[in-house]
């Protein structure tokens, strides 16, 4: 009885600071984005927009030591992209967090769970599918 | 048409969205995608790497209230992510390699389905009956809170409703949306959860399927920051404004209305795609 009520106790804290880290993931990656737009429209606001043919080629801030490397140039697209990229690593972090979790409960079947879809996300991550 | 210009449109465009998408349970990246397409003229490739992280920003944001009122069950929630993460990496590289004509078209069949699927009366299949081995052995049954009640519930089919989570994934990492409409077919009338627990699941399940997507967006240059910033802010702010409505408004109509809208919508990316083969 006092195990399981141990148990439920801490369901009940996981939960929160799950909620907890979810929503500051959100709040924090979303303030990036939003004083980076600010310095890009500041920079950018008479430029003519193009987005009628995808040209990748184009793009500068497509991996991630290219998005660091930009954040600390202050350019807008580099913290929009900056900021972006924090809110990916928003659901990874849970994701991570979720494993530790269910270490703490002994639960190693969703411990697995938890590294194998970190597994497939690191593999997208690295690029090697994506060219 | 200069940046500035180009930003407030899709400002104001993805708030509606957001609001429209929240309100009618359809998300906000179904309506965004058509709206930058068929009237700003964007590629749908930029369109769905922006669309993407409307997704993700929406998902965390309303997953994190129903995480902590402990309806959300992370278990069946992190065994179907396997499925909808393997899925959305599959179909954001086979997104890379297809014709913007094909997406498109995908796309608005895609559309079609969710919006009479929104309008569809959704029948409860829950169950009690505990006896699906998949199910016991990966701990799935659990119980929900409810005006200070707890609801046991128990699934069934676990193996065809990871399939379908394989399908809704990739077409999420292919279209760039959140595909929740297959996913609550998935829970609700495959593993039989209930409507409460199915929809905060799809929804705390949407975030990694998205960021998993991303990720291979990001590496082709698909989610362009002139964009992904205004879709990603207007379409949070208008999707939390919807979820704060949507305690208090009527949708019932609001939902054939835009059932329709979103069908025009729909027909319209399909006879682009078709013309443009």
């Amino acid at each position: 009885m006092s195990i399981e009520k141990k148990q439920n106790l801490n369901d009940k804290d996981i939960q929160v600071i799950l909620g907890t880290l979810l929503r500051s993931g959100v709040i924090i990656s979303m303030s990036i984005v939003l004083i980076g737009g600010a310095i890009f429209l500041v920079h950018n606001q008479g430029s003519i927009t193009d987005y009628k043919v995808f040209k990748p080629e184009l793009s500068s801030f497509s991996s991630i030591a290219a998005i660091f490397k930009g954040v600390l140039t202050f350019r807008g697209d580099a913290v929009i992209q900056f900021g972006i990229l924090m809110l990916i690593f928003t659901p990874i972090a849970r994701i991570v967090f979720a494993i530790f979790s269910f270490l703490i409960e002994r639960d190693y079947l969703y411990v697995l769970i938890g590294f194998i879809i970190l597994a497939i996300i690191t593999i997208s991550l690295n690029g090697g599918l994506a060219h | 048409m200069s940046v500035l210009l180009f930003t407030i449109i899709v400002l104001l465009g993805a708030f509606l969205a957001g609001l429209l998408g929240s309100l009618t349970g359809l998300g906000g990246g179904v309506i965004i995608i058509p709206l930058l397409t068929l009237a700003l003229g964007v590629d749908i490739h930029y369109a769905i790497g922006a669309s993407i992280v409307s997704v993700i920003a929406t998902s965390s944001g309303s997953a994190a209230a129903y995480v902590k009122e402990g309806i959300t069950n992370i278990r069946i929630g992190m065994f179907l992510e396997i499925a909808t993460t393997v899925g959305a990496v599959c179909g954001a590289i086979v997104a890379v390699y297809l014709n913007a004509n094909y997406i498109a078209i995908i796309f608005g069949c895609i559309l079609i389905f969710s919006a009479v699927m929104t309008l569809k009366k959704k029948v409860d299949h829950s169950t009690l009956d505990d006896s699906d081995k998949w199910a016991n052995f990966f701990r799935l049954n659990g119980s929900y809170p409810d005006k200070g009640i707890e609801h046991k519930y128990a699934v069934k089919n676990v193996p065809g409703g990871f399939l379908m989570m394989l399908f809704a994934g990739t077409l999420s990492g292919l279209l760039g949306i959140g595909s929740g409409a297959l996913k609550v077919i998935a829970m609700d009338n495959i593993m039989r959860l209930p409507f409460k627990v199915s929809t905060t699941t799809s929804n705390f399940m949407m975030g990694v399927t998205a960021a998993a997507s991303a990720v291979v967006y990001l590496h082709r240059g698909q989610i362009d920051p002139g964009i992904a910033m205004p879709v990603c802010i207007g379409v949070l702010t208008g999707a939390s404004l919807g979820s704060k409505v949507l305690l208090k408004a009527k949708t019932d109509k609001l939902k054939i209305v835009f059932a329709i809208v979103v069908t025009f919508l729909a027909l319209q990316m399909i006879y682009k795609g078709i013309s443009g083969l």
